[in-house]
């Protein structure tokens, strides 16, 4: 692939081939926007009665639900994440080392476990209670104690599990904001945490609103905690006007605005930045970090510990407690089934959208112009759709597909194919793809920046065909984030529900849906031991991503 | 020199080779789209490989998910059998063109009337009660009567029930709906949802832990899981279990509401017989046995036993709307709950 | 004694390993220092000890008569009233110049810090920018706003570090000029750090030259570059050959050099030692009889630097006009003209 057609020079079969990949770009691009195109073309069906109905009813609560949590969930994310990244990435005190990694172990963690983990322990008929009630000869109504399973808990669980995302990114960011500017503030007056608030936050401000939106996106997917919390949010309402008004154009006209809410929130950002720059470009000093002394260094250790207790420690030790109850009679053959089903799944998935991403991203760097840009954004959207409403924008159009083959075939050659794609796992994959996307193609993306063109330019000065330079020189610079972005998506895919629920192929069960199937039957003791087991798969990606951050280029660790 | 693009042609056929062999071509085999969870069934499934040769495959889901999907594959779709935990579904299948009826004289009398479809096209395969429970130290069993009688002021602040996003209370209001007629039942709605002791929250077995630890007096759930606590490992399920007991409502009037499990067959079904072959084996009488008692239900059929749980709740009248009722007037049963503030 | 900034037997230590030992100094007040010296002198890791930075493990560092750093005490940078330019400007990007400016001046009420922020601009001539934000300057202009920066809370001393490296050659000239006059206009006490002598010597009113971490020498930068006390200071500050030479019992210089002026000890005389040779030390003489035969020669614009060998081999440097142009392998004729004479012993 010709690296940069535009400025070296034209010759006929650099333009024919840039041509061909061009056109790849597009066609990928469009495949994977169908299912999104599909909601959209909602809006273009008339709005039924049932839209009334839900004005007259549900519909305020359902947004304002929403966006108390998305502004509750926003908050904590930016709190937690933010502190962990500043503490981690600036400032020295004993334990900190341990913590840079500990922090990001809720990422195995999904979402819908810790709210089943933490409802067990804080309900009312919940241990913690329990004994309070015990120690005290309380009886309800006697103390107060926060319902778990209200707005407010439903924050603090997405909080707890999603804050890594934040976590991540500004972490970077700080590591990788110049030395120089920091000690200018410094020089100018303003205390450590003035420098903080004054100019390392706004200077990280990007890395903040890449993590806040991750989480926030995925804070409106959710639909296992804010269902099992009782709270009415606008995704509840979609399912429920799905499934219980039965009205799925409906569904997906709600979907649809939901959407186009995320991508108003995305331009609005954009905007908002257009002048602004953040990166300050400089020779890179060591790092010199704060070193923290007595009580400053104690709450530090504390406030750390406390964050990865309650967002990982707690719930994965209730976890285990509840497995190791029955786990000799769940540990069976079927176990083993899933086990491997689950992995394979995520392995699969991770790496096709691996390979797309790559593809996505040469080709972006390659032309860059606003065509091939537009493209790969759109692209990247699929991660901003409920894993529930993706599987509905998939299943419709590839079944459409599917009948048209069928009737195709049966009609010239009286061969009825029947569905070659609908109910396999390419199906499933395809689906994975569509929401997962982003995610690789970020990190593959962020890791291709750091080659410039020049470096691909003098090695082809050297001698180097353009595989050489892919193997030789671009292979070993993006290996890290081909790791990250590998595992990633395995992570993501194991923990992965709604999609799967939907579209799995017969006989086929993940650990995700064993748990789902068995928590909501209430059997919470049974669910613990696949709960536990994606934990667990889990950790070790989350692990190998957590070392390959730490290690990066601008690491200065 | 650039890297040669690979022409369209090759793209495809990689694809296509790829994709082979992740499709299966159906032979003697029967597919089901099951909403009723894989450990309920699929040993029943197997008895039946069992003693019939015949493969059934299995995909489980929720019911309306499963109902999308076998209306977008169309007759193409490798699904034989829809099996659903509610009537509403059901109902909804065969109003969506889905299904297609069957003409079995054994399943028609095998199964009582108004727990099939009157027109062949689903069967119900299990029963369960939605019922109240109660404090057995704060509560008297003469204190109770009917689900009507809910709504009275007495029970201030005294009931626990789950979200009405929930299909078996919708169909609960579906069935009173029917019975009452709209506007009885928006008023009882009213007097209903203003009774909470607290936001709905959870399912039925945690309205079950609420009542027995004091959070309410009283709680309205199905029957199978009172009966899962009853029978399970975990202790604390156990003790909340034994601190409530079970009344079944308006025994004076029209009876307990009950709601179905049950399954048809599509009319993509590619294996007729066989398909036939395995309804008719989960309404014989050890299936139903084990069918009903693996959930702590009622079987279908009245000559078939009931699990010891079940006997020692007494015998019970229930109502005998068709079940097919409680699917009509689902979306107005949701409208209702709306606008009454059932959350 | 009126001294701004005391430097007394300073040490900064990495581990085991010493960046500065024993550094002593001092700048009195409106006076321009520089500390000068090759890439890990440790000039740059003292200017960074005085603006609060690195810690001392020996000394101390007073400013207006206070202490601000000793081994046991380090005042934090931000309750120093020490302004720094640093080398690539470290500009606030999320800030426009105005805001840039007005980062240090907090403690004033919003009219007074509106005022001296204008105050600024005007002094560095950058009032029609000054709602511009960084990456729209050009690199000119972000020094001064740099500058600006660091002299609108009226520090006590202003420290540079390599202020031109970022800039185009000929910028730096011009810019290092301008830097000065506007200092001393407003009386500022500056220290800058630079590894270029040419900007040391524009700016400078006394260098410090520091090798391996320790200063070397202190002195005005004609004594530095006339007369270098080290052969380390002959060979770092301007061009120029060391040679080993003879000296006879009446100080006339071998290879007929011609005879020595004042500095020659007397134990030299009659010994061998090394002489250093600047390129201005050695004139074209068209009538000269001391013909010597030309190495190399570079073309520098106005000048031709020529490098002529002398009958033992050894190589000395000429400077003459560009329009005397005298082919490689030919010979120059030449007068020594070794005014200022700088020798060290032969070892």
């Amino acid at each position: 692939m010709e690296i940069d057609s535009s400025s070296s020079g034209f010759n006929s079969s650099n333009q024919s081939s840039g041509r061909g990949w061009r056109i790849y770009l597009f066609i990928v691009t469009a495949v994977i926007a169908v299912p999104m195109l599909v909601i959209f073309a909602s809006l273009l069906q008339p709005f039924s009665s049932a839209w009334q109905h839900l004005f007259d009813t549900v519909l305020t609560d359902y947004i304002t639900n929403s966006l108390l949590l998305m502004a509750g969930v926003g908050i904590g994310t930016l709190v937690l994440g933010v502190s962990a990244a500043w503490l981690t990435a600036m400032c020295d005190f004993p334990g900190r080392k341990i913590l840079s990694w500990a922090f990001l172990l809720p990422m195995a963690m999904p979402a819908y476990i810790i709210a089943y983990t933490y409802t067990g322990i804080l309900d009312f008929s919940g241990p913690l209670q329990t004994a309070l009630r015990d120690t005290y000869q309380w009886q309800y109504g006697d103390y107060y104690f926060p319902e778990i399973r209200s707005l407010g808990g439903a924050i603090c669980m997405l909080s707890l599990v999603l804050y890594p995302y934040v976590y991540m990114l500004v972490r970077v960011a700080f590591l990788e904001q110049s030395t120089a500017v920091l000690e200018a503030s410094r020089n100018l007056g303003k205390k450590p945490w003035q420098t903080l608030f004054l100019v390392a936050l706004p200077m990280a401000r990007p890395a903040i609103v890449a993590g806040v939106s991750l989480a926030l996106m995925e804070t409106l997917a959710d639909y296992g905690t804010v269902a099992y919390f009782g709270v009415s949010s606008f995704t509840t309402g979609i399912f429920r006007t799905w499934y219980g008004l039965g009205e799925l154009t409906t569904a997906a006209q709600l979907c649809a605005f939901l959407m186009l809410f995320v991508f108003a929130l995305i331009m609005a950002e954009r905007w908002s930045r257009q002048r602004l720059r953040f990166h300050h470009h400089s020779a890179q000093k060591k790092m010199v970090r704060l070193r923290l002394k007595g009580w400053r260094s104690a709450l530090a250790m504390s406030v750390g510990s406390l964050i990865v207790f309650l967002g990982f420690v707690l719930p994965a030790s209730q976890l285990a407690i509840w497995a190791s109850v029955g786990w000799q009679e769940n540990l069976d053959g079927d176990f083993i089934t899933l086990l491997f089903n689950s992995f394979s799944l995520a392995a699969i998935a991770s790496v096709c959208c691996l390979i797309v991403a790559v593809f996505l991203a040469y080709t972006k760097r390659a032309f860059a112009s606003r065509a091939e840009l537009g493209a790969v954004a759109v692209a990247s959207l699929g991660y901003a759709v409920p894993g529930t409403v993706i599987a509905v924008g998939v299943l419709i159009p590839v079944a459409w597909l599917d009948n048209q083959i069928d009737f195709l075939s049966t009609t010239w050659f009286d061969y009825p194919t029947g569905l070659l794609i609908s109910g396999t796992l390419g199906l499933l994959v395809f689906a994975y793809l569509v929401r997962f996307l982003s995610v690789s193609l970020n990190t593959v993306d962020s890791g291709l920046t750091a080659i410039k063109p020049s470096i691909d330019e003098s090695a082809r000065s050297l001698g180097a065909t353009p595989s050489r330079v892919l193997s030789r020189i671009h292979l070993p610079i993006l290996r890290t984030s081909l790791l990250t972005a590998l595992l990633l998506v395995f992570v993501e895919v194991l923990k992965e529900l709604p999609t799967t629920l939907i579209l799995r192929p017969f006989n086929f069960n993940t650990l995700a849906v064993r748990t789902y199937e068995l928590a909501s039957d209430e059997r919470l003791v049974d669910a613990a031991l696949p709960a536990l087991a994606i934990v667990i798969i889990g950790l070790l990606p989350v692990l190998l991503i957590t070392k390959s951050i730490l290690n990066e280029r601008f690491s200065n660790e | 020199m650039a890297i040669r693009t690979p022409s369209l042609k090759s793209i495809l056929s990689t694809v296509l080779i790829v994709l082979a062999p992740l499709y299966s071509v159906a032979s003697d085999e029967v597919n089901i789209y099951s909403a009723r969870q894989e450990s309920l069934i699929k040993p029943l499934l197997e008895r039946f490989t069992e003693q019939t040769g015949t493969k059934v495959n299995l995909v489980t889901g929720k019911g309306d998910a499963l109902l999308t999907r076998l209306k977008s594959e169309g007759m193409n779709s490798p699904a034989d059998i829809l099996l659903t935990v509610d009537a509403g579904r059901l109902y909804r299948a065969q109003e969506a063109g889905v299904l297609q009826a069957i003409a079995s004289d054994e399943l028609n009398s095998l199964i009582p009337s108004h727990l099939r479809s009157s027109d062949n096209q689903w069967y119900g395969l299990s029963v369960r009660a939605r019922v109240i429970v109660y404090g057995k130290d704060r509560v008297q069993a003469n204190q109770l009567s009917t689900y009507e009688a809910l709504a009275d002021p007495q029970w201030r602040g005294k009931i626990c029930v789950r979200s009405s996003g929930n299909i078996y209370n919708q169909s609960l209001v579906s069935g009173m709906i029917t019975s009452q007629g709209i506007i009885k039942t928006e008023a009882w709605l009213k007097g209903f949802v203003s009774n909470f002791a607290r936001p709905p929250a959870g399912g039925d077995r945690d309205q079950i832990k609420a009542v027995a630890s004091g959070q309410c007096d009283i709680a309205v759930v199905n029957s199978y899981y009172l009966g899962g606590m009853i029978l399970s490992d975990d202790q604390s399920q156990q003790t909340a279990a034994s601190k409530v007991a079970l009344f079944w409502p308006n025994q004076q009037d029209r009876g307990t509401h009950i709601n179905i499990s049950g399954a048809g067959i599509t009319k993509s079904a590619k294996n007729l017989k066989l398909a036939e072959e395995l309804i008719v084996f989960l309404a014989a009488n050890d299936s139903q046995e084990w069918y009903a008692e693996r959930n702590n239900e009622f079987p279908v059929r009245e000559t078939v036993k009931v699990s010891s749980v079940l006997e020692s709740w007494g015998p019970f009248v229930a109502d005998t709307l068709n079940v097919s009722e409680l699917g009509r007037n689902n979306s107005a049963a949701i409208m209702a709950m709306d606008r009454a503030g059932w959350k | 004694m009126n001294k701004q900034l005391i430097l007394d037997q300073v040490t900064v230590q990495y581990d085991a390993i010493a960046a500065v030992s024993d550094a002593t100094f001092a700048l009195a007040e409106g006076e321009i220092g520089c500390l000068l010296g090759p890439s890990g002198c440790g000039k740059t890791t003292l200017l960074r000890a005085i603006a609060g930075f690195e810690s001392l493990s020996t000394g101390s560092i007073s400013l207006h008569g206070e202490y601000i750093s000793t081994p046991k005490r380090t005042l934090a940078p931000e309750d120093r009233a020490v302004g720094m330019v640093f080398q690539d400007f470290a500009l606030f990007p999320h800030l426009n110049v105005r805001d840039n400016i007005g980062f240090g001046l907090s403690s004033l009420s919003s009219t007074d810090k509106s005022n001296r922020v204008l105050e600024m601009l005007e002094l560095v001539g950058l009032v029609a920018v000054a709602e511009r934000f960084p990456h729209e300057l050009s690199g000119g202009q972000q020094q001064r706003v740099a500058l600006a920066r660091a002299l609108a809370p009226s520090p006590q001393i202003l420290l540079l570090d390599e202020p031109f490296s970022n800039l185009d050659a000929e910028l730096r000239t011009q810019l290092a000029a301008e830097i000065r006059i506007l200092l001393k206009k407003n009386k500022v006490t500056a220290l800058l750090v630079t590894h270029d002598q040419d900007e040391a010597f524009a700016m400078a009113d006394k260098i410090a030259l520091l090798n391996a971490g320790k200063i070397v020498q202190i002195d005005t930068p004609y004594k530095l570059y006339h007369k270098p006390g080290s052969l380390f200071a002959a060979d770092f500050i301007g061009k120029g050959t060391i040679i080993n030479v003879g000296i006879d019992a009446a100080g006339l210089l071998g290879n007929n050099l011609g005879s020595l002026s004042i500095n020659a000890l007397p134990e030299d005389l009659g010994n061998t030692v090394k002489l250093l040779v600047r390129p201005d030390d050695i004139a074209y003489d068209e009538f000269s009889d001391t013909k010597l035969s030309i190495v190399s020669k570079s073309f520098l614009g106005p000048n031709y630097l020529y490098e002529l060998a002398l009958k033992d081999g050894q190589c000395v440097p000429c400077l003459t006009h560009s329009h005397i142009d005298i082919p490689v392998g030919d010979e120059l004729p030449v007068r020594f003209d070794l005014r200022h004479v700088v020798i060290f012993n032969a070892d």
